[in-house]
């Protein structure tokens, strides 16, 4: 990369380097802004708009949106944080997200982003819809209750597993995470536990099975930080890595 | 089966009277009573009118989940579903034996949860009953008057519970729906800290445990007639116990006895309780009715929980606690052996071998090692049963190739004790409330009889797709148009 600038995030000036986004720029300054479709080292995507920042009084997605110098963004306002709230309840009652159950609590990114907007209980009727869980194959387990669309998997089987496993079928509510199989079924595809595809996961969609509640309450991943450390963490990590 | 008092020959003449709720026991059930012009009891019958379903709504689910998810039938003993659940996925996933580290966690977590759950019922929730009189004022039957009347019984009832809360949440993070069990072991050992921790109160537990067990029998000694006639009657008592004979919460085998003390089974594998136990449903309960299946649906319903259990074991492992069971049993030569309200005596005679049994667990070096988990082939029918407070707690769950769970089947401790509570209901009706004016105090009576065997409705209401039920359309006027019903075997008919 060549060049640099600088913008103000909520006042505060932001170095960032040519090619950056603004959550690019944000994390490495040490600022979260909340996100789910978004991963360092993955491509940006734009779909959870969680990360929907003010720019120059427009909004935009901060993980899709390049910063440029002198750029004005606003991220921690309460108009913004209460659209996050809600876009975070929808995403809870658009599946079925049990978490009292679910292996993933504790370890689940929407569960960690709902904490730290401070989501209390959704203020939108659940819809309970009928999702099917497919547990064909004999080292992962894919339930659909919980897939929230991000496309992560599908981006880490096609771009980082050469695999093309996973795909989102359907349009609208009837949007959903379809599998590459002449059956439809995880068991015919060549997916495996090791792939980025299952680790990337950040809900209870995509697990490992026999692993479950291993890790004891107290020492799961966001009982023992909150989800703006980790992801400031995880980043900067990758980075040292030479990834994102 | 059928029981004099259980259905009314002409239940459209008769007057209604309705407990309900029932308080002070854990979910939600009701009383009726069916009384002629004279005051008469011409029927009585104990509801459990919620419904849970867990046993619907864990298929399809993977295996593992089902202990954590059980667990959440319950907000008072979670723990005991977490480990019934857990024993069953441990079949499934073909660990046959537990490493000493494991299964001594989930025992030491097992005690913390019988404590703290008996601590509940008797403190919180029937110590008014016992402190005050089963007719004082009803704003006086709680807790609350208790701690006023006789602070120091309120405070270390209290305190007890907490205690046996803190062993919960040390070793499964949280004191209600943590989690320590995975299939075949457990996700922790205990550190040292977390040890010494828990020594540091050990001793006043078991010196306040053994209070409350002189308490309560005092106040049994002190009327010991009207308390060993109250309500009671004599049935068969089930309970696991172990190898040797010993009083044993968490494993063992299956023990049957009769209402004279004659063994109907011992050591039965509970791999195959169906060959000893069966159930049946009434249109009237969503609860259903377990019977010994050699004695028959009429004959063969028995009695779970804390007496049971005290009656059925040869000896308890703790000295204390041994000390007492004792004598209990030898009370009045035999007289609360049988009797309802001696179930807050062996409660806490329980709670006592808790205690003791805390404290000889801390003290051993197992806990701290890390051999945490043991795996083997898979297996598809799991069953796993404990002694839970408030009885024999069965959990059985059949799994498909992909690892889901295809059915379930629990058979709760409550159920077990379904027909006794309808019994003492209608024994405390006959001897207190027949041909009298119904009144406020005399109804409590009833309840009194039911919370003796700490009932935990929500536990037990699971057959969906099952149970009997009756659909009556009524016009404007009231009158029924068309009627439909469908039997314990999900077959429809029409009724005319």
């Amino acid at each position: 990369m060549s060049g640099a600038g600088a913008f103000t995030l909520d006042g505060m000036a932001i170095a960032y380097r040519d090619g950056e986004t603004i959550m690019e720029a944000a994390t490495e300054a040490g600022v979260y802004i909340p996100h789910l479709c978004h991963q360092p080292g993955f491509k940006p995507h734009g779909s959870c708009k969680l990360c929907t920042v003010s720019i120059n009084g427009r909004n935009g997605a901060a993980c899709t949106v390049r910063a440029q110098d002198g750029m004005t963004v606003l991220n921690n306002t309460p108009e913004l944080n209460d659209s996050r709230r809600a876009l975070t309840e929808m995403l809870f009652v658009e599946g079925n997200h049990i978490c009292p159950a679910c292996e993933k609590s504790g370890e689940c990114q929407l569960q960690a982003v709902g904490y730290f907007v401070g989501m209390m209980t959704p203020r939108f009727d659940h819809f309970f819809p009928a999702r099917d869980l497919d547990a064909s194959h004999p080292e992962v387990l894919l339930d659909r209750n919980r897939c929230i669309l991000c496309e992560l998997c599908v981006r880490a089987s096609r771009d980082m597993d050469g695999k093309d496993v996973f795909a989102i079928g359907g349009r609208g509510i009837r949007a959903r995470l379809i599998v590459n199989s002449p059956t439809g079924l995880l068991a015919d595809t060549n997916l495996s536990a090791k792939d980025k595809a299952v680790a990337v996961c950040p809900v209870g969609a995509i697990l490992v099975k026999r692993r479950a509640y291993e890790t004891p309450i107290g020492r799961r991943l966001y009982d023992r930080q909150p989800i703006s450390e980790v992801a400031l963490e995880e980043a900067k990590t990758l980075k040292g890595k030479g990834h994102g | 089966m059928t029981h004099i008092l259980e259905s009314a020959k002409h239940p459209e003449k008769l007057r209604r009277v309705v407990i309900e709720p029932v308080t002070r026991v854990e979910g939600h059930g009701k009383v009726t009573l069916l009384l002629d012009a004279d005051n008469r009891i011409h029927q009585a019958r104990f509801h459990i009118v919620e419904f849970r379903g867990f046993e619907k709504f864990v298929q399809g689910r993977p295996y593992w989940e089902v202990p954590v998810m059980v667990q959440r039938l319950c907000g008072i003993c979670p723990v005991s579903h977490h480990l019934a659940g857990g024993k069953a996925v441990d079949m499934l996933a073909g660990a046959t034996k537990l490493t000493p580290t494991a299964e001594k966690m989930r025992r030491l977590l097992h005690f913390g949860q019988v404590l703290q759950s008996h601590a509940l019922h008797f403190f919180h929730l029937c110590s008014p009953d016992l402190l005050f009189g089963f007719g004082a004022e009803v704003a006086r039957r709680n807790i609350v008057a208790v701690a006023e009347s006789f602070p120091d019984v309120a405070k270390k009832g209290v305190w007890l519970r907490k205690y046996g809360q803190e062993v919960i949440r040390v070793l499964a993070g949280k004191r209600i729906h943590g989690s320590l069990v995975v299939p075949g072991g457990v996700n922790k050992h205990l550190s040292p800290e977390e040890r010494d921790y828990l020594l540091q109160d050990v001793s006043q537990a078991i010196d306040w445990s053994r209070e409350a067990v002189d308490l309560v029998k005092r106040f049994y000694a002190e009327r010991k007639d009207f308390h060993n006639g109250f309500g009671s009657f004599r049935s068969s008592y089930l309970s696991l116990v172990r190898g040797d004979g010993a009083l044993d919460l968490y494993h063992g085998g299956l023990r049957a006895r009769d209402a004279h003390g004659e063994t109907v089974f011992d050591h039965v594998d509970y791999g195959a309780y169906w060959d000893y136990i069966h159930e049946v449903t009434k249109t009237w309960s969503y609860m259903k009715f377990p019977f010994i299946r050699t004695l028959g649906a009429e004959d063969g319903w028995y009695r779970v929980g804390p007496l049971a259990r005290i009656n059925n074991c040869d000896f308890i492992d703790t000295p204390l606690a041994d000390a007492e069971r004792k004598a209990l049993l030898e009370f009045d030569h035999g007289g609360a052996r049988q009797a309802n309200l001696a179930y807050h005596w062996a409660r806490m005679v329980e709670v006592l071998h808790c205690a003791e049994g805390i404290r000889d667990l801390l003290g051993d070096s197992d806990l701290i090692k890390n051999d945490l988990v043991v795996r083997g082939e898979r297996q598809y029918r799991g069953v796993g049963v404990i002694e839970a407070p408030r009885g024999t707690l069965i959990h059985h769950y059949r799994i498909n190739e992909n690892d889901q769970v295809v059915r379930a089947n629990l058979i709760v401790s409550t159920t077990h004790n379904n027909e006794a509570m309808n019994e003492a209901v209608r024994q405390v009706a006959l001897q207190y409330l027949d041909g009298k004016e119904v009144t406020e105090p005399l109804l409590n009576h009833i309840e009194v009889a039911i919370r003796a065997y700490d009932p935990c409705l929500s536990c037990a209401t699971h057959a969906l797709g099952r149970m009997p039920l009756e659909v009556e359309l009524l016009d404007a006027a009231g009158e029924r148009v068309d009627c439909l019903a469908r039997d314990g075997h999900g077959a429809l008919r029409r009724i005319a």
